[in-house]
């Protein structure tokens, strides 16, 4: 995107990072993986690790986060992006390594993945967009679906009879000797964003002082298969899913003497 | 007052209006023609934009740069430029 010259008296105070292409994103208007893409790649270029950051794209809508983020990506099959991740950075230590997945990657397909890379220890940051719907593949019922919501395979709202209790997969996690940092944010205002910006900023510093893995997830929403306005949906999320799913540090890490 | 200006790239805006939700002056609003994918954008609708970041921080495509008038310096003395 080029940027308009200055006018006088007046300076950039917010632009695109340059660790962003200039590749217009696919998401939906009003999708929170716009955001979190941004945010995060934010705090690479502010902590001037873009060369030596190294993402694991996941399986859902950001498959396409390597055609978004201007840094070494690697693309994982389903639900294995944290394994692709703890290997990468096995290899390359001194590589700062995230992985990026959504509730149907991370909490459905990739559990076991999930927690044996948490327990492990792995130093990974590992960032989990919760929507509570399966998003690319037409907003199916995701393990993280609040009781009652309805989606195309629940049509008549989620029971725990047939589809059991939503799943809070952060508060699973924190409890992991391995967890060193693991924090629930949002990015549905500018006071949220501000908020996961320092998570993400924190998150890939303790990876530095290698204490084990950082988790962040982002309460995000879905307005396509919410089927609302942008807005509502955000309306819509802090009043349904913030209840459920708290916002706050679940974990942090031990004071280093 | 200090004042600030909105670039918005009006091709990469999806016209979701969270921006203009965010807004809390108010300035921004959707325009009355389309872009190339056929989204009405947003646009500066009035003229008193602070610089104060809200709407970037929360557009999901990084389309909006934001400027903010220089604050006069204390330290350059007497001779202190006004900024226009």
């Amino acid at each position: 995107m080029d940027i308009p010259p200055l006018t006088n008296g007046y300076e950039i105070v917010y632009k695109k990072p340059q660790t962003l292409t200039d590749t217009p994103m696919h998401y939906c208007p009003g999708c929170g993986h716009g955001v979190a893409h941004r945010v995060l790649m934010e705090v690479v270029e502010e902590m001037g690790i873009q060369d030596r950051t190294i993402g694991v794209a996941p399986v859902g809508c950001s498959v396409f986060a390597y055609d978004y983020m201007n840094i070494d990506m690697q693309e994982a099959p389903h639900g294995r992006a944290s394994a692709v991740a703890s290997g990468i950075k096995r290899v390359l230590p001194d590589r700062y390594v995230f992985s990026y997945q959504g509730d149907g990657d991370l909490a459905a397909i990739g559990t076991g993945e999930t927690i044996h890379v948490v327990n492990r220890g792995e130093n990974i940051l590992m960032v989990f967009i919760n929507n509570g719907v399966y998003g690319m593949t037409g907003g199916q019922m995701a393990p993280t679906t609040l009781l009652g919501m309805k989606t195309t395979t629940t049509p008549y709202g989620r029971e725990v009879k047939t589809a059991g209790h939503p799943l809070r997969i952060t508060n699973l996690v924190a409890q992991l000797p391995g967890a060193c940092y693991v924090t629930r944010q949002a990015v549905h205002t500018p006071t949220t964003v501000r908020k996961l910006k320092k998570a993400f900023r924190a998150a890939l510093e303790y990876q530095q002082k290698q204490q084990g893995t950082c988790f962040v997830e982002v309460v995000s929403n879905c307005p396509s298969s919410w089927k609302m306005t942008p807005a509502e949906a955000n309306k819509w999320l802090e009043e349904n899913m913030f209840p459920f799913y708290p916002l706050g540090d679940l974990k942090l890490p031990a004071q280093s003497n | 007052m200090i004042r600030g200006t909105v670039v918005i790239a009006e091709d990469i805006c999806k016209g979701c209006e969270l921006c203009i939700e965010a807004c809390p002056q108010e300035s921004l609003g959707l325009s009355d023609k389309i872009n190339l994918k056929g989204y009405r954008y947003a646009v500066l609708v009035k003229d008193n934009c602070t610089g104060c970041v809200n709407c970037a921080l929360v557009c999901p495509d990084a389309a909006i740069i934001v400027y903010r008038q220089k604050k006069p310096t204390k330290t350059a003395g007497p001779q202190v430029e006004v900024p226009i």
